[in-house]
């Protein structure tokens, strides 16, 4: 061993190459964890497709009930958007629990007191959950493909379902982590997630069109933003998709994402002020 | 490099927790001084909830104090923290390794995150892996390990990019006996390695005797004693007489009973038992015990130890040392951590 410290003179707190490394760094240790447990991967998207294959199944017909209006589309096919987005709000609500085991086991606190860029903490978080549900998202379109279901929109529209699919998971992983951090307790969150979970799901249009629902349902539907990303994602599959409130309803996804990661960010902050 | 004499300097450290249902909070630190020498394992010893994590906590950037200045290497802690965190090396209390990746994976990451290229990176782990024996797991993940292993582990992820100071943390908590002798051999080895400083905060008065070279003895957020293991020991003068007292009798009469002997002095009482000093522990104890038998309130034990940490800690604090086991006290991933507490007043009584 030798004493002279590693000292680069001066480095300042915060540059950008370093966070885009640190970032990079910090995305492949969670990816490479999950990479390792490919059971946990299939188990994963056993949900989705149960809920894919048993409801398409199960209510065939719904199609066919006036004032669905869903063309000439299989119930299968209408369901892939909703199960998209159910799948990656369920999947980004427990980012809080791996919050809360890395603050217990002390890994957070091994990293800030080491010269990790901060801001790559949270950037990594926000990047493993894109990429895993990204690639949750697509595998379930695969699914319904080789369960019949046509996709209209094409190369695009399947990237405008995968796209919300991943803003809606960052928002609910933002909040997630929030309150991970906030409260410290698993059962905070297990306890929101599973009162809202299945409200959240059944509020939108994922399962049946609002043209379908009581009118009250449908302006609590109409604030949902699991409805917007499946609105968006299933305007998108159609064969001529009205891009106007696709726009809409992904901007107001996007917005909320920024302010769902400024609320975990500000959290982040103050769990460095109670260490 | 700076021209500063000292690895550590803190002053007048303060630091109050708000606490939920505690008025005013809980003061963690209250005036805290110390100051540590290059070179040589320095222990910060005290009993749970005296203040030397929170003191870890502000050396090494986690916390900010709410007064008085920390300086490590002539850097200070709260204008410089992204410098002080590249001069140091911190084992927390709690392990921090990554228990989904591998031993390997931990160190290169580490490694990584103090900017160190994927070569170096890796030339540096498997250095670390080798001198810490840790090669033969270095592909397993850190959940499978054991928890003597995953300590070596963090204590070669707080080297990875051989910083000036180490902060130990309560280092053997946890262990069991053959793992916590290994780990002494191992912080021994790295106060030899060229210069390193070494804080080891600990609660076990057994190990800041046998490792730190100088002490400060932590109560209530403040330093109340400072020097050598020795110089502590040697301001004692004298032997330390112990009595435990069948249950009925009153401790404070057994004190006046013992003030009234000439063969012992500074009599305390402590706990359920009674202590004293004299210069010849062993010639005192049969006078001691003929006379509490006259007062008719005789002793259960009597026990003549040598000076140790426990009666330094005593006299400064005024209270026996017994380091309650804590939720602190274990971290998640181990069981074992009361059994294996090496009991001070054994030690003492030998």
């Amino acid at each position: 061993m030798t004493t002279a410290p590693l000292t680069s003179p001066a480095s300042r707190a915060f540059t950008v190459p370093r966070l885009i490394s640190h970032t990079w760094f910090l995305t492949g240790r969670r990816l490479h964890a999950l990479a390792r447990q490919p059971a946990v991967i299939v188990g994963n998207l056993v949900q989705p497709a149960i809920w894919l294959f048993l409801f398409g199944s199960l209510f065939r017909r719904v199609v066919d009930i006036p004032g669905f209006g869903h063309g000439h589309g299989s119930y299968l096919g209408y369901l892939v958007p909703g199960v998209i987005a159910m799948n990656a709000m369920n999947a980004s609500m427990w980012a809080g629990v791996a919050m809360i085991e890395e603050i217990d086991r002390g890994t957070l606190n091994r990293f800030l007191s080491s010269p990790v860029s901060r801001v790559a903490l949270m950037t990594s978080g926000v990047a493993d959950q894109a990429v895993t549900t990204g690639l949750q998202s697509v595998a379930i379109l695969l699914l319904g493909l080789l369960g019949g279901a046509h996709y209209p929109g094409g190369i695009a529209g399947c990237a405008v379902v995968v796209a919300a699919g991943v803003l809606l998971g960052t928002v609910f992983g933002g909040l997630s982590n929030a309150m991970g951090m906030l409260l410290r307790q698993r059962e905070a969150i297990i306890g929101f997630n599973v009162l809202f979970m299945l409200p959240l799901t059944f509020l939108s249009s994922a399962f049946m069109p609002t043209a379908l629902m009581p009118h009250w349902m449908r302006i609590i539907t109409a604030c949902n933003p699991l409805d917007w990303a499946v609105r968006a994602g299933r305007s998108a599959l159609t064969a001529s998709p009205d891009w106007g409130p696709i726009a809409a309803r992904g901007g107001g996804l996007l917005a909320l994402t920024i302010v769902c990661v400024a609320i975990s960010v500000a959290t982040f902050r103050s769990y460095q002020k109670s260490v | 490099m700076t021209t500063d004499p000292c690895a550590v300097r803190a002053h007048d450290l303060g630091k109050t927790y708000s606490v939920r249902g505690v008025k005013g909070g809980v003061r963690a630190l209250d005036g805290l001084d110390v100051t540590v020498d290059r070179g040589i394992v320095f222990g910060l010893l005290g009993p749970n909830g005296a203040g030397k994590s929170t003191a870890v906590k502000v050396l090494t950037t986690l916390t900010r104090p709410d007064r008085g200045t920390a300086v490590i290497e002539g850097v200070d802690v709260r204008r410089r923290p992204d410098h002080v965190r590249r001069l140091i090396g911190v084992v927390a209390q709690r392990s921090g390794s990554d228990p989904r990746a591998t031993a390997r994976e931990n160190l290169i990451l580490q490694a990584r995150m103090h900017g160190m290229g994927g070569h170096a990176a890796r030339a540096r782990a498997t250095e670390l892996l080798d001198r810490f024996d840790l090669a033969e797991v270095a592909g397993r993940l850190v959940k499978t390990l054991s928890g003597g292993t995953q300590r070596r582990l963090d204590v070669a992820l707080g080297l990875v990019h051989r910083p000036a100071v180490l902060f130990l943390d309560e280092p053997t908590t946890g262990l069991d006996p053959e793992a916590r002798t290994a780990m002494w051999a191992e912080i021994r080895r790295l106060a030899g390695s060229d210069g390193l400083t070494v804080v080891l905060t600990t609660h076990y008065l057994e190990e800041a005797d046998r490792l730190a070279q100088r002490l400060a003895i932590v109560d209530r957020g403040r330093v109340v004693a400072g020097g050598t293991p020795d110089e502590l020991k040697g301001e004692l003068r004298g032997d330390a007489v112990h009595l435990e007292l069948p249950s009925g009798s009153v401790p404070a009469q057994v004190r006046a009973v013992l003030e009234s002997l000439p063969t012992v002095r500074e009599v305390r009482v402590a706990g359920h038992g009674v202590s004293a000093r004299s210069d010849n522990g062993a010639a005192a104890v049969p006078a001691v015990l003929a006379a509490l038998e006259r007062a008719g309130t005789p002793a259960a034990s009597v026990t003549v130890a040598r000076p140790s940490l426990d009666d330094v800690f005593l006299r400064y604090t005024g209270r026996r040392y017994t380091p309650e086991t804590g939720p602190d006290d274990a971290p998640d991933n181990t069981t074992a951590s009361s059994e294996a507490a090496p009991s001070a007043r054994q030690e003492a009584a030998r």
